[in-house]
């Protein structure tokens, strides 16, 4: 009888609390949807526990910006100082034909 | 050339002067950090090559519809800086998507478009070279494709799936961001505005000529 006791015991209790905990299981979804919710807490910052090395990163974070940026704006600068010369170039070569070409008229048109 | 042109140029080159400080001073992208500063140029660069499109394009049309040849000379020289500005813009992008997105180049409708009215704008140039006679009014045929592609080129982020930012992003800008991407967007209107001035005297001066020797063999 006394070995048996514990044993009555848990089953009373599995009794008592299964169909509880059915009902409560059944109930959960609109007591849940009334209920505020807990905020979850931001989790703080892992601690360290091992340094990746760079190259094991995926090759889009490897890649180093600065040289990029660089390049880009070097690009602009060159082109624009580029483009600028080209037309001063072209500009004063027309405008010499056109000086020549004026004083030959001009001479012509005083013999 | 006017009277207007030389301290325009004064205060265009101060302005491009102090643009990279204020660039420098703007916020870092939270994602994108130190790359995304490369923006303040691209973007208006951008601009400008679909602005040299459109004007390209409009007198391109009076050209055809009116025949005015100074039309034409305006079309010429605007076609030459959608050109300039087009690999301005097509460098500096894939320099930026080269880290933002890890690639250099993707063929997604804004990129592609581009890269096509930059081609057209291209086109345009070498019609115009090599095309023999007649080829002012081929040309201006073109520019209208050119000028066409221009609303596509700017909705085709807002209306496709696409990696490149929306349009939505600039006026969303905080203030400090906001002022370095306006303040080089002015120095690059007023450089279009200059080096078109220039550029269309350069075709004036080549009409001149002509004239000149039109009057020699007569």
């Amino acid at each position: 009888m006394q070995r048996s006791l514990p044993l009555l015991v848990l089953l009373l209790a599995l009794f008592v609390s299964g169909p509880a905990v059915g009902c409560g299981a059944a109930d959960d979804g609109p007591a849940a949807a009334q209920q505020p919710q807990p905020q979850p807490q931001p989790a703080p910052p892992a601690a360290t526990d091992e340094f990746v090395p760079i190259s094991q990163l995926p090759a889009q974070d490897q890649l180093p910006a600065a040289p990029l940026l660089v390049t880009a704006y070097a690009f602009v600068w060159l082109a624009l100082f580029g483009y600028l010369v080209s037309v001063g170039r072209r500009l004063g070569k027309v405008q010499r034909e056109v000086d020549r070409l004026e004083s030959d008229i001009a001479r012509g048109t005083r013999t | 050339m006017p009277k207007w042109f030389m301290p325009l140029v004064g205060i265009n080159a101060v302005m491009f002067a102090a643009a990279p400080f204020l660039i420098a001073r703007a916020d870092y992208e939270s994602t994108m950090g130190l790359v995304q500063k490369i923006f303040y140029f691209h973007m208006p660069s951008a601009s400008m090559f679909l602005l040299s499109a459109v004007v390209c394009g409009i007198a391109s049309a009076r050209f055809l519809f009116g025949g005015s040849p100074r039309q034409d000379r305006l079309a010429y020289a605007a076609a030459e800086l959608a050109v300039l500005f087009g690999a301005i813009t097509l460098v500096t992008g894939p320099l930026w998507a080269r880290k933002a997105w890890g690639v250099w180049w993707a063929w997604d409708v804004r990129l592609t478009s581009s890269l096509m009215g930059w081609m057209v704008a291209w086109a345009y140039l070498l019609v115009r070279k090599y095309g023999g006679p007649g080829s002012d009014k081929l040309a201006a045929g073109l520019a209208l494709f050119g000028m066409a592609n221009v609303p596509f080129v700017y909705i085709s982020v807002n209306y496709w799936r696409t990696i490149h930012p929306k349009t939505s992003v600039v006026p969303t800008l905080p203030a400090d961001m906001g002022a370095a991407l306006w303040f080089s967007f002015a120095c690059f209107l007023l450089l279009f505005i200059l080096l078109l001035r220039v550029r269309v005297h350069l075709e004036e001066q080549r009409a001149k000529l002509d004239t000149l020797y039109l009057s020699l063999d007569d």
